[in-house]
């Protein structure tokens, strides 16, 4: 496995082996416009989200998308949180907010344990088919979830947890296991084993180890598994499309059915807030860690 | 050191939720694609009826037919994007981890919230026409997202901005790992810089390009969201996507024999193209 680690290592140095040597002729200020056009570029949509959330309407409609607003309100916010009609009821998006919260942070709390414990196993004990197991839990990251979208919407119901965010936890600790086990497993595959050995010869238990050596030196990789089912369990939509019902719908669903079930006025302004809300606590995370979220991408692509 | 009773113990719950959750349910799913079910399941087994049905729908050939040409254009203009933003950040540059983070932040996005902005963005009576127009130039015209024949490139478009920075990640790290003592001998004997690129640097990525492709794919085969959000299929039918088929004809048409055929080849799909990959990584971190 080229693991998390080497490959955020050999991203985070310049050691620059194919760069050129610096001198500033033409090519450089021609290779700074470049990057700097692409920058704007990809930065384009997100500004366009904000400005034009602080706008009035009119002025969508009058002006264009990329005019500072020329009256400056946060009154689409405002529409956006808490009074837009998505539901029955005119709430906004803030009870799918909370129910979002709600869902993410005991899925991510319980995965990412469940992770931990799946990695120790995997990593420190011998027994038969552990690596037809583990493979069998690489393929679940890959499959499509249509597959298993039937089946699952059936177990609900007979769990009594259709249109519940208790249902959407379970959901996605399900398949959560096989992004978290991976990331696990191949931090402790790397992990010093003499530390293991002394401690088991002063007579750890099984969870003495994992408790006191393995997990108290996890954290980076409980990092990354948290951003990484954090984002991925955030964002997801297929599952809360089909397995929520009014009470119970994540964010990203709100915020689907705000946009394109609206009938009469656009009010895209108010679309662009709701948007912007929705995005904001993964885009907060990878602001803050992204060098954690790139790690988990990467762990997440070069498999083994 | 030898499993005993406890760790198989505590491996045990995870054991049975994958093997029922996932190939437990995909069995089931693949009954039932033998069924006749409609809006619930049933379960008298009937034959491949409801995949000659499939087959011949037209709304199956029109959304494999997107498939194709979204898959096409997504891989490989994301993928040669992300080389190309990789050898660009890769020149030494200042504040290479603004631009790096620039260029990866839509990943961390809801493909619903990149649906939303990139509707708007395309949209010709609020977004870029509309734009252009404002600026002065009233002869401009952008209206892809309302053509039948052109909508399909919109979703390309926004899904390439949202994973050009994953690709270039990729390929970045693929870069700075190849080996700088051919670089130097290449530059010694008075390669240009394109040169070494095209010579002694790209070739060695094989790796990162299979890896890319393979991710790229699977990501195409199982985009939703972003369709959903973005056109809704439409207009039309001219975006839909077999995972839109899949959806449609389970949960609103109440076909799920058919739906849950059409789930199952997209998991064909998926295990031709990822288990290949899977079994290859696998065995060669069992070699070293």
């Amino acid at each position: 496995m080229a693991n998390a680690q080497a490959t955020s290592h050999a991203l985070a140095h310049t050691h620059g082996a194919s760069g050129p040597a610096t001198t500033f002729g033409i090519g450089r200020v021609v290779l700074y416009v470049v990057l700097i056009a692409l920058a704007l570029l990809f930065l384009m949509p997100v500004y366009v989200m904000i400005v034009n959330s602080l706008k009035p309407l009119d002025e969508i409609r009058s002006g264009n998308l990329l005019a500072l607003p020329q009256a400056w309100t946060i009154e689409p916010w405002l529409t956006a949180w808490s009074t837009a009609q998505i539901g029955v009821q005119p709430t906004g998006l803030k009870p799918y907010f909370t129910n979002s919260f709600l869902m993410v942070v005991p899925a991510v709390a319980i995965s990412t344990l469940i992770g931990a414990l799946n990695g120790y196993i995997l990593t420190q004990f011998k027994f038969r088919g552990a690596h037809l197991l583990f493979g069998a839990m690489l393929f679940s990251v890959f499959m499509p979830f249509q597959i298993v979208l039937i089946p699952m919407a059936k177990t609900l119901g007979l769990l009594g947890l259709a249109g519940t965010v208790k249902g959407l936890v379970l959901v996605h600790v399900v398949y959560g296991i096989g992004f978290s086990t991976l990331f696990f497993r191949n931090y402790y595959a790397a992990f010093p084993n003499e530390l293991i050995r002394s401690a088991r010869m002063d007579g750890a238990s099984f969870f003495g180890v994992l408790g006191r050596i393995l997990l108290p030196n996890s954290a980076p990789i409980i990092v990354v598994t948290v951003i990484w089912q954090f984002t991925n369990i955030w964002n997801d939509f297929l599952f809360g499309a089909s397995f929520s019902d009014f009470s119970s719908f994540p964010l990203t669903v709100a915020l689907n059915n705000l946009v394109n079930s609206s009938t009469g006025v656009k009010e895209y302004n108010v679309h662009f807030a709701g948007a912007f809300i929705a995005a904001l606590p993964t885009l907060i995370v990878y602001l803050l860690s992204g060098k954690f979220f790139v790690r988990g991408l990467m762990a997440g692509s070069v498999k083994g | 050191m030898k499993a005993g009773w406890l760790p198989k113990l505590m491996i045990s719950p995870s054991v049975l939720l994958v093997l029922i959750c996932v190939y437990g349910y995909i069995m089931f799913t693949i009954y039932l694609s033998f069924t006749t079910s409609t809006m619930m399941p049933s379960y008298g087994f009937t034959g491949p009826a409801s995949y000659e049905r499939l087959l011949s729908l037209e709304n199956w050939q029109v959304s494999v037919g997107n498939l194709g040409v979204f898959a096409i254009l997504y891989i490989g203009v994301a993928g040669l994007l992300g080389l190309a933003f990789a050898i660009l950040i890769d020149q030494k540059i200042r504040s290479e981890t603004v631009f790096r983070s620039i260029f990866l932040y839509p990943m961390a996005l809801s493909l619903i919230v990149t649906g939303t902005a990139w509707k708007w963005l395309l949209d010709p009576g609020v977004g870029l026409e509309h734009t252009m127009q404002n600026l002065g130039w009233e002869s401009f015209s952008f209206n892809w997202i309302k053509d039948n024949d052109m909508a399909i490139y919109c979703v390309v478009i926004a899904a390439v901005w949202q994973t050009t920075g994953f690709v270039m990640a990729m390929f970045l790290a693929g870069l700075r790992g190849v080996d700088s003592e051919q670089i130097n001998a290449a530059r010694v004997d008075g390669a240009k810089t394109w040169q070494i690129y095209m010579r002694v640097i790209i070739p060695q990525l094989g790796p990162v390009f299979v890896s890319a492709f393979v991710i790229l794919a699977h990501m195409a085969i199982k985009s939703y969201d972003l369709v959903i959000a973005l056109t809704n299929g439409g207009p039309g039918r001219s975006t839909w996507l077999p995972s839109v088929f899949m959806y449609q004809y389970t949960f609103t048409r109440n076909e799920m024999a058919v739906g849950a055929a059409s789930s199952v080849l997209m998991l064909f799909a998926i295990g031709v193209l990822v288990l290949p990959y899977l079994l290859s990584e696998m065995r060669r971190v069992k070699n070293g």
